[in-house]
């Protein structure tokens, strides 16, 4: 490794790197803007200067920007060099000449780079005595407020908008000192993206929206480490409370999962927590359960739940701990796994070839290193956003390497690498029901039927191995493509292929399957991704349970008095009819959930579950990774964790293994014993008795304020504070304060650097994995021994039917997902119901865009307006999923118009 | 006297047609090339006749050619910069004017020199006249055969276009030319990589000033032997200067590369206007630090000047005389190069508006010591190296200078609280 000479001291750094990067990495402090470790350096904001000098004998040295220059063995710099450091403070003062000073009025205040940058350099006494520039600001939609005046023009929010992640709506306008950064004309960000600006713009210009409806600083949000529940892959992020309300999410960095960005779904999804819908209260026959008859709401659970008669529903959106405990509490026979017979199939599949075949699931930051990438039947972008991030980035590695090899550049020289490559693009693949946004992307975009999806997939691994079935009947057009798309995957090293839930077929996901196997039998690393509806449907698929619908046929059969469903929502799950007849025939449905819905309508007895934030657990993302989630805060009513609920049930009844557990960690533990494919999961993260330095690690900061304040108008003494008896977090300010392990790092924090910017400091390098590594356990490995399997039943093709329509289930990144909807800015963006008709479709059935049209899905009637949109194939229909007012949808099926 | 680049130009200004500059052996070059010589050949006349790029760098034509990487395939571009934006500048647009056809020429050897396959002529907006009369020339050139497929029958072949610029000074930066070109923002990129290798649309690409190329098919046909023998210097051929400010007889001539500024100032332009005493000059164009009368002596070729403490750049000199305020002279220029500025780096995007507020406040009486500081920090922190590309640098070698040799004039604003030559000057 070479060795540089920083100030005089060598240090051994790593080839390749640029020299803020290195000195970054050596925890030095040398302040920057323009530049980020995801996005390269393009020297514009000139912050990063330091000297470098020719040799030892050099005393004049040179200025020069160390974000443009790579490491090289022997390099002699300087950070603390006069005239650099004199340079450094003119520059803050020169972005400082037009910034407005409004910190106190800033939502970026107090995590600011800007402010950190400032004092770093030393700038504190203006001289610029002018008059400021001033902008008009825009209105930008629901998630982001834009605040013009506070820009320092570094380039990064277009950088990361338009480059990183493909946005279109973001871009820099006007020259000298009227450079501004916006849209053409208000309106709301279109990006699925844009809420990463607010942690990408290094000041107040792009701020979170929703928590400026709630703002609090940063050191007064009682914080910590925890998993988003929007989709399934398990983004890492960081929830942060006060009064008892999550006010914003913000970025966990893990390297293996979601980096440094969020979807929008992601960062804005929360507010269901702090929802009026809110179960907070255990409610008996719909009245507060402690007016009914003085008996403790346990007891009325006990009451109700009689031997053989009593069955547990789980849930995908409730974490492994709870799931496994209503298990054990109802028995491995009455426990049902409470999602849709489609999901269940096809969650089912994906995890039995992951679990069962060579080849191994992508995790997002493998998927973005991707040299080729097919991506059959899936939207992407709606079902797994982040995953498309990943994407975004996987089809530049092919066009980056060639040119970084031509123009001899490092790959971290952004603009150079960018203008080497223009437009040029890596082998990506897509097949779809309909247009996707990554079609643009795409070597090849094709819409078709489901069915004719995979078998076009499955044309392709026959072509990749004679071993894989032959596809009988196949289109020319499908043999053209089918054979494109084989002839580049044979070239590939690390090619990815991607399927999953969201074109609702089976086939398409042995189709998936099938390729991959075929490719890992020629010798190449393929990788598969299959997405997953929920948080963890992986980690409920694998605990395992009879599916729901038999549930339903026992209760039919009136072989059930009491259910208890988990943090579910059964009108989601089965078709209306069936969920009615469901709680016809129950006696007694107890529900553990957030949010009053339907089947809160339902429930004899309703307990007060927390949510992500007022819980510890663990989920399984569809990687199968594991990853654990830490309690925000200790919330003031009856709300506790769904599996303290069963626990203090299970207690009552006197049940014979889980009487006697009380906290998380013996939760866990019993967990990892009974279930060997579990067992790592105990080692996610330290133990509840863990102390650094015989301390805890605190979930509040060291400038939190008001404590004594906050309750004072209730009781001027203070209160205690909440203990935390689950975990070595604690609910206060007083702690370690040091770096806590990665995997419960609360918030990023670091002296002088108090913005999102100081996870720096948290990594083993700049955009390195965290110290002690990126957290979570992966839980399935590919299967390497034997035959590589393969799938045999080829689907029929799809042709159009006279008077039916092909139905196939659409989804939204904001709208399908059943609790984000609940916040005030998601909501907004929810498209309105539609079905989906091709052009010729909508003339056959005399009906044009807007018309409202009739149809009967599954047992439900809509009326839904006709959208026309020619990527359908004729005689295949779209209906858009979980939207509010929209019942479930099954897997593909016909309907008649 | 030779002067092979406006010779044949009319004395009315009008250009020289196709047919007229045939007559006068155009286009001669262009076939001697074709038929006898090898690309690599080109470069190597022109890099022995050490001619020197004319936009203002000074660099070596031949050596920039030969860096064009050989193995890369795929298309390469040859651009002729013609984005005259430098203020006082006005050599480019004679020859565009006047003979646009001798520029086509020495772009077509160019090209073929680095085995382009496209050209472009980028010129300034505000040009009309020559827009016009340059597409005429292109059509020309491509009716006869001398652009197009197969020139002149022979296996080479090139696309010609002109591209207008919508009037940012920032477009004659070679790098912001080219992301202006590629329909980007006019910014610079940095260097490495150089355009050679990775320039428009990311391919190798040579950027030449329109001096520079109308001077290849001369050195193609006589030489470089005959290219130095035309200058007083070890810098060879001659040079168009130029001369504007309260002089007799402003204007532009072509004359030996190292004439002194003495020789510009008195012979060619007439002198100092009666009434008018000589103060100082910025040689090269706005972007260049003032001489005064102590260096009319000077050399002008590249080395001279830089000796003096100035750069040759375009070698269109701009004259102040003792009833033009240096601050307010000054305060002009800052304002054009804050307002040109691209807004990319912070130093020139936020330093040049602040230099020039500076000197705005000085000529309305309202500047301070503490600003003449202020402007002395700025000239050295803008300095090459501590910006992204060479605006600012530029920007600041006219200020840095005026407050060298001027400096009394900018303290007699502060002490009198106003403009001392208001009473008698605009």
């Amino acid at each position: 490794m070479p060795i540089i000479h920083i100030d005089n001291k060598p240090y051994e750094v790593k080839e390749g790197k640029n020299l803020l990067e290195a000195c970054l990495s050596l925890g030095l402090n040398l302040p920057y803007f323009c530049w980020h470790p995801a996005l390269g350096a393009v020297g514009a904001c000139r912050q990063c200067a330091v000297k470098v000098f020719k040799d030892e004998d050099d005393k004049k040295g040179k200025i020069i920007m160390s974000c443009m220059e790579p490491v090289k063995d022997q390099l002699r710099l300087s950070i603390d060099d006069t005239d650099a450091r004199n340079f450094r403070e003119h520059v803050i003062g020169w972005l400082m000449t037009n910034h407005p000073h409004d910190c106190a009025v800033c939502d970026e205040g107090g995590s600011c780079h800007l402010q950190d940058m400032t004092v770093m350099t030393g700038h504190s006494y203006r001289d610029y005595h002018f008059t400021k520039r001033t902008y008009n600001n825009q209105y930008l939609g629901p998630f982001l407020n834009h605040e013009m005046n506070r820009c320092i023009q570094c380039y990064r929010c277009v950088r990361f908008y338009k480059d990183f992640a493909g946005g279109k709506d973001l871009d820099v306008f006007a020259a000298h000192n009227h450079v501004y950064f916006g849209r053409q004309e208000e309106g709301t960000l279109e990006s699925e993206f844009s809420g990463n600006l607010a942690e990408i713009c290094p000041t107040g210009v792009f701020t979170d929206k929703t928590l400026k409806q709630h703002y609090t600083r940063k050191w007064d949000l009682t914080s910590a480490a925890s998993v988003c529940q929007g989709c399934g892959l398990g983004c890492n992020i960081i929830a942060g409370e006060r009064y008892g309300a999550v006010r914003q999410i913000t970025n966990r960095f893990n390297g293996a999962v979601n980096g440094y960005f969020l979807c929008d779904r992601g960062r804005y999804g929360y507010e269901f927590v702090n929802s009026g819908q809110r179960i907070k209260t255990p409610m008996v026959h719909h009245g507060p359960a402690d007016k009914a008859n003085g008996i403790p709401v346990l007891q009325h659970v006990h009451q109700r739940m009689k031997p053989g008669k009593t069955i547990g529903i789980g849930s995908p959106r409730a974490s492994l701990e709870s799931n496994a405990v209503l298990k054990e509490l109802v028995g491995e026979e009455n426990f049902y796994l409470g999602v849709s017979a489609a999901d269940h199939d096809l969650v089912s599949l994906s995890l039995k070839i992951l679990q069962q075949g060579p080849v191994r699931s992508a995790s997002l930051q493998e998927a973005a290193a991707a040299d080729v990438v097919l991506i059959l039947g899936e939207d992407v972008t709606n079902t797994a956003p982040m995953l498309a991030l990943s994407v975004r980035q996987a089809v530049r590695r092919i066009p980056v390497e060639e040119v970084i090899n031509h123009i001899h550049m490092p790959a971290w020289q952004d603009a150079a690498v960018r203008e080497a490559v223009q437009d040029s693009k890596g082998p990506l693949y897509i097949l779809n029901v309909q247009e996707t946004k990554l079609d643009e992307l795409a070597k090849g975009a094709y819409h078709t039927a489901p069915d004719n999806i995979a078998r076009i997939g499955f044309g392709v691994s026959h072509l990749l191995s004679s071993k894989m079935p032959e596809v009988k009947g196949m289109s020319e057009q499908g043999k053209a493509i089918a054979a494109e798309i084989a002839a580049v995957l044979k070239t590939a090293k690390n090619p990815l292929i991607i399927a999953g839930y969201g074109g609702g077929s089976e086939a398409i996901i042995k189709a998936a399957a099938n390729v991959a196997w075929s490719l890992r039998d020629l010798g190449i690393d393929a990788m598969l991704t299959y997405t997953v509806p929920e948080c963890n449907s992986v980690g409920l698929e694998m605990l395992g349970g009879h599916r729901l619908d038999s549930a339903v046929d026992r209760a039919l059969n009136s072989e059930v008095d009491t259910v208890i469903v988990l943090e579910n929502d059964l009108y989601r799950r089965l078709n209306q009819h069936r969920a009615e007849q469901f709680f016809e025939k129950v006696k007694d449905v107890i529900l553990l959930d957030h949010l009053y819905n339907p089947t809160a309508e339902k429930a004899t007895i309703i307990l007060p579950a927390g949510t992500f934030a007022e819980s510890d657990g663990t989920l399984v993302n569809n990687e199968g990774r594991a990853q654990r989630f830490f309690q925000v805060f200790a919330p003031d009513s009856a709300v506790q964790e769904s599996w303290r609920w069963l626990l203090q049930i299970a207690s009552i009844n006197g049940h014979a293994t889980l009487s006697g557990l009380q906290h998380f960690d013996e939760v866990v533990s019993h967990l990892a014993h009974a279930y060997e494919k579990f067992e790592s999961i105990d080692h996610l993260a330290p133990h509840a008795d863990f102390r650094i330095a015989g301390q805890k690690v605190p979930r509040e900061p060291h400038r939190f304020s008001g404590r004594t304040a906050m309750q004072a108008n209730v009781d001027v003494s203070e209160p205690r504070p909440p203990q935390d008896t689950d975990t070595a977090l604690s609910f206060t300010m007083e702690g370690y304060r040091g770096e806590p392990p990665s995997s419960m790092i609360p918030f990023f924090w670091s002296p002088g650097w108090n913005s999102v910017q100081s996870v720096n400091k948290f990594q083993v390098e700049t955009g390195g994995p965290l110290h002690d590594g990126n957290s979570g356990k992966r839980l399935i490995e590919p299967h390497g021994n034997g035959q590589t399997p393969f799938y045999t039943e080829v689907p029929e093709p799809f042709l159009p039917l006279k008077e039916h329509l092909l139905l196939v289930p659409l989804y939204h990144i904001f709208g399908s997902e059943e609790l984000s909807v609940h916040t005030p800015g998601i909501a907004e963006r929810i498209p309105a119901p539609y079905i989906m008709l091709h052009s010729e479709d909508a003339k056959r059935l005399q009906v044009t865009a807007g018309y409202l049209l009739h149809f009967t899905d599954n047992g439900h009637h809509y009326t839904l307006p006709v959208i026309i949109n020619d990527t359908l194939q004729e005689g295949v229909a779209g209906i858009p999923v979980g939207l509010p007012g929209m019942q479930i949808s099954e897997a593909p099926q016909l309907i008649k118009v | 006297m030779e002067k092979p680049l406006t010779q044949h130009i009319p004395a009315s200004g009008a250009p020289l047609h196709l047919k007229e500059y045939e007559a006068v052996g155009g286009y001669a070059a262009l076939r001697k090339v074709l038929q006898e010589l090898t690309p690599a050949e080109v470069t190597g006349r022109v890099k022995d006749a050490n001619l020197k790029g004319r936009g203002g760098a000074g660099f070596s034509t031949g050596m920039k050619w030969s860096f064009v990487p050989a193995e890369v395939t795929g298309p390469r571009y040859l651009i002729c910069n013609a984005d005259e934006m430098e203020p006082g500048t006005f050599k480019d647009r004679w020859l565009l004017e006047g003979n646009p056809h001798q520029l086509l020429e020495g772009m077509i050897i160019s090209a073929y020199a680095i085995q382009a396959t496209q050209g472009f002529v980028f010129m300034r907006w505000a040009y009309k006249e020559a827009a016009r009369i340059m597409n005429q020339a292109i059509a020309d050139a491509y009716a006869a055969g001398y652009l197009g497929k197969n020139i002149l029958g022979k296996n080479y072949s090139l696309e010609m276009q002109l591209h207008t610029g919508v009037g940012r000074y920032m477009c004659g930066e070679e790098t912001a030319l080219l992301n202006s070109l590629e329909g980007k923002r006019a910014i610079p990129r940095a260097k490495p990589p150089f355009p050679q290798v990775s320039g428009l649309f990311g391919k190798p690409t040579i950027v030449n000033n329109v001096e520079t190329l109308s001077y290849i098919p001369h050195i193609i046909s006589k030489g470089g032997d005959w290219f130095k023998s035309l200058s007083y210097t070890a810098d060879g051929g001659t040079k168009i200067y130029g001369v504007s400010g309260k002089v007799n007889k402003p204007g532009a001539w072509e004359l030996p590369m190292g004439v002194t500024m003495r020789e510009l100032l008195e012979e060619h332009a007439g002198g100092m206007k009666a009434g008018f005493r000589f103060r100082g000059a910025l040689p090269g164009g706005a972007s260049t630090d003032f001489l005064t009368d102590a260096h009319l002596d000077v050399k002008m070729d590249f080395a001279g000047v830089a000796a003096a403490g100035s750069r040759l750049g375009t070698g269109t000199m701009v004259i102040l005389d003792d009833r033009t305020c240096p601050v307010g002279f000054v305060h002009n220029l800052e304002h054009f190069f804050a307002q040109e500025s691209c807004g990319f780096c912070t130093p020139c995007r936020e330093g040049l508006p602040w230099t020039e507020k500076i000197l705005y406040a000085l000529e309305q009486g309202q500047g301070t010591y503490a600003d003449l500081e202020q402007l002395e920090m700025h000239t050295k922190l803008l300095g090459p190296g501590n910006t992204f590309c060479a605006l600012a640098p530029g920007a600041m070698e006219p200020l840095q200078s005026a407050l060298k040799y001027f400096r009394e004039d900018f303290e007699q604003h502060i002490k009198e609280k106003k403009c001392p030559y208001a009473d008698h000057t605009h």
